[in-house]
């Protein structure tokens, strides 16, 4: 069968970053974590954000969010400069977040919730997304009596039951076991598919990024910079022993320690 | 493969993820409650072999033995032994006392607790209050007597004022420190997620200090027991304390005794209410647990 691709024009720009920096105010003085970022991100689109700890990678996550404010520049979503956070950008954290006082039900009943909707409305709602991760055999369990795996399966679940625009990700598989991270992310690929959600997904890790994302943003630090642009063309289910995929890995393995070399020779330096 | 197969596959391998429960059988929780209670009766035991040996020993006539108690114990609930002003009338002094404790108390609660909410969230009541707090907590409840029988009368509604000055700081104060220690991902997961504003407080700031709220509870139902006493020294003719001042007036130590053992028991008791409540909200967190 031959592809069906619509047309060469790329969709609109969901997530539009102009012009971001931010610094943070040290007891040194001021102390710049990202300059001057330029982004578009489209619609549907898989983005993996990735550097080494320090490069600002999980900030500028954080102000997409709404959570920290950037010193200059603007982040629009669907043209709206973003002022705070809001059910239209979920974010799903490393640690989870859940609300540990709700059923797993509950909590991702939480946004519909809260966003008025009726009780049975809710209840549709939650059983939907609970079956979309797996999980409804659980849903009375609280996230005590669940696994790392299956509560990230809930926070996944719990932002896109409230109908969010954009799937934010800050090294959601970072504390899991191998096997875990691998199955979530055959699962959070399955899911995206399905819902054509828009994600930006924070890593450090190489081969997670070319895994999952249609475009892999290599972040560099000191201050924080968009140090190059992969695009990933690979075709999906992606094999990790193919040629491709390493050749792909090699390359934004060689770009990602090219920034690193700078930073070690710089503390070389200091220290010499 | 089906979408349904697919799907119950997904959940038998999530099961096997899920950490195991332990359900004990019924017949070992027997044996451990059992000898948990074997082991909380060894000190009281003790307790009571060393009282009637001391006053044996030393032959004293100020402080009856344990047998004299019980047959005061007996006579204060049931009546028949000594037909005086005391005989079988226990459960009016209870129930006095149990109004005053639990009436101090829940308002002590009810005030504390959404004061505490307001203090531990917003910056500007704390800077305001904070500093007073301090400065009116140290002062002993039995100092407030005077001014409180000047404010309140003699009787009653000065007991339940005192009762209510006791269980009133620990309510708060938990409940501010419950307050400040929620985690703060959790305000941010919320706040994605599309709550704000007032309605944190109840989805979120509330649950998140319970535990905490539910420590300050237990602590200030403990001080209004204790402050009992005192509150019942401003001049009421019934109650637990004014028992036990009486007993003291007419030299009658066995009745001290056992208003104060009264006491113990009916604070133990009120304890435990508060554990099953505290067990059954904080149903989500077994280490809050009691």
């Amino acid at each position: 069968m031959s592809s069906i691709e619509v047309s060469n024009v790329s969709p609109p720009p969901s997530l539009r970053i102009e012009g971001l920096t931010k610094s943070f105010e040290a007891a040194s003085g001021s102390v710049e974590a990202l300059r001057s970022i330029n982004l578009n991100i489209a619609k549907g689109e898989f983005v993996c954000l990735l550097g080494a700890s320090g490069c600002g990678k999980s900030t500028l996550l954080r102000i997409i969010a709404g959570f920290e404010t950037a010193s200059k520049g603007v982040v629009k979503l669907y043209g709206t400069p973003v002022t705070g956070p809001g059910p239209d950008r979920g974010i799903v954290f490393q640690d989870y977040a859940l609300f540990p006082w709700l059923t797993v039900r509950e909590n991702i009943g939480f946004g519909p919730k809260h966003a008025g909707l009726s009780s049975q409305d809710v209840k549709r709602i939650s059983m939907q997304f609970m079956e979309m991760v797996g999980l409804s055999a659980f849903a009375d369990h609280y996230p005590h009596q669940l696994s790392g795996g299956m509560k990230q399966r809930v926070a996944i679940a719990r932002v896109l039951a409230n109908d969010t625009d954009i799937l934010l990700m800050d090294e959601p598989f970072g504390a899991l076991d191998a096997l875990t991270r691998t199955k979530l992310q055959e699962e959070l690929l399955d899911i995206w598919e399905r819902t054509k959600i828009t994600v930006v997904f924070v890593t450090h890790s190489v081969e997670e990024a070319v895994v999952l994302a249609d475009r892999v943003l290599v972040m560099s630090a000191g201050p924080g910079r968009i140090d190059s642009d992969f695009q990933i063309d690979l075709a999906r289910p992606r094999d990790v022993s193919s040629a491709e995929f390493n050749s792909v890995r090699r390359d934004i393995t060689r770009k990602l320690r090219s920034n690193l070399v700078p930073t070690r020779m710089l503390k070389a330096a200091v220290e010499a | 493969m089906s979408m349904q197969a697919k799907m119950s596959e997904q959940v038998r391998a999530v099961a096997g993820e899920a950490t195991a429960s332990p359900e004990l059988h019924g017949g070992q929780t027997l044996a451990r409650k059992a000898s948990a209670l074997a082991l909380a009766l060894v000190v009281p035991l003790c307790l009571l072999l060393f009282w009637e040996f001391m006053v044996r020993w030393t032959g004293t006539r100020l402080i009856p033995p344990p047998a004299d108690v019980a047959v005061m114990m007996w006579d204060f609930i049931f009546g028949g032994v000594y037909d005086d002003a005391f005989s079988g009338s226990f459960h009016i002094h209870l129930w006095m006392s149990l109004q005053r404790v639990y009436g101090g108390f829940l308002c002590a609660a009810v005030i504390a607790i959404p004061l505490g909410l307001l203090i531990g969230r917003l910056p500007v009541l704390r800077a305001m209050l904070d500093p007073t707090i301090s400065l009116l907590r140290p002062i002993p409840v039995t100092a407030w007597l005077p001014l409180s029988m000047i404010f309140f009368g003699l009787g009653p509604r000065s007991a339940v004022f005192l009762v209510f000055l006791g269980a009133f700081y620990p309510i708060l104060l938990n409940t501010i420190f419950g307050v400040k220690s929620v985690d703060p991902r959790l305000f941010e997961a919320a706040s994605m997620l599309g709550c704000k504003g007032s309605q944190l407080f109840r989805s979120v700031v509330l649950p998140a200090a319970t535990p905490s709220i539910f420590n300050g509870l237990r602590l200030g139902l403990g001080f209004a027991w204790i402050l009992i006493v005192v509150g019942e020294m401003t001049g009421v003719p019934e109650g637990l304390g004014a028992v036990i001042m009486d007993g003291r007036t007419l030299s009658r130590t066995d009745l001290v005794i056992t208003g104060m053992i009264v006491i113990g028991v009916a604070g133990y008791l009120s304890d435990r209410v508060i554990v099953m409540a505290n067990n059954y909200l904080l149903r989500w967190s077994p280490q809050h647990h009691v």
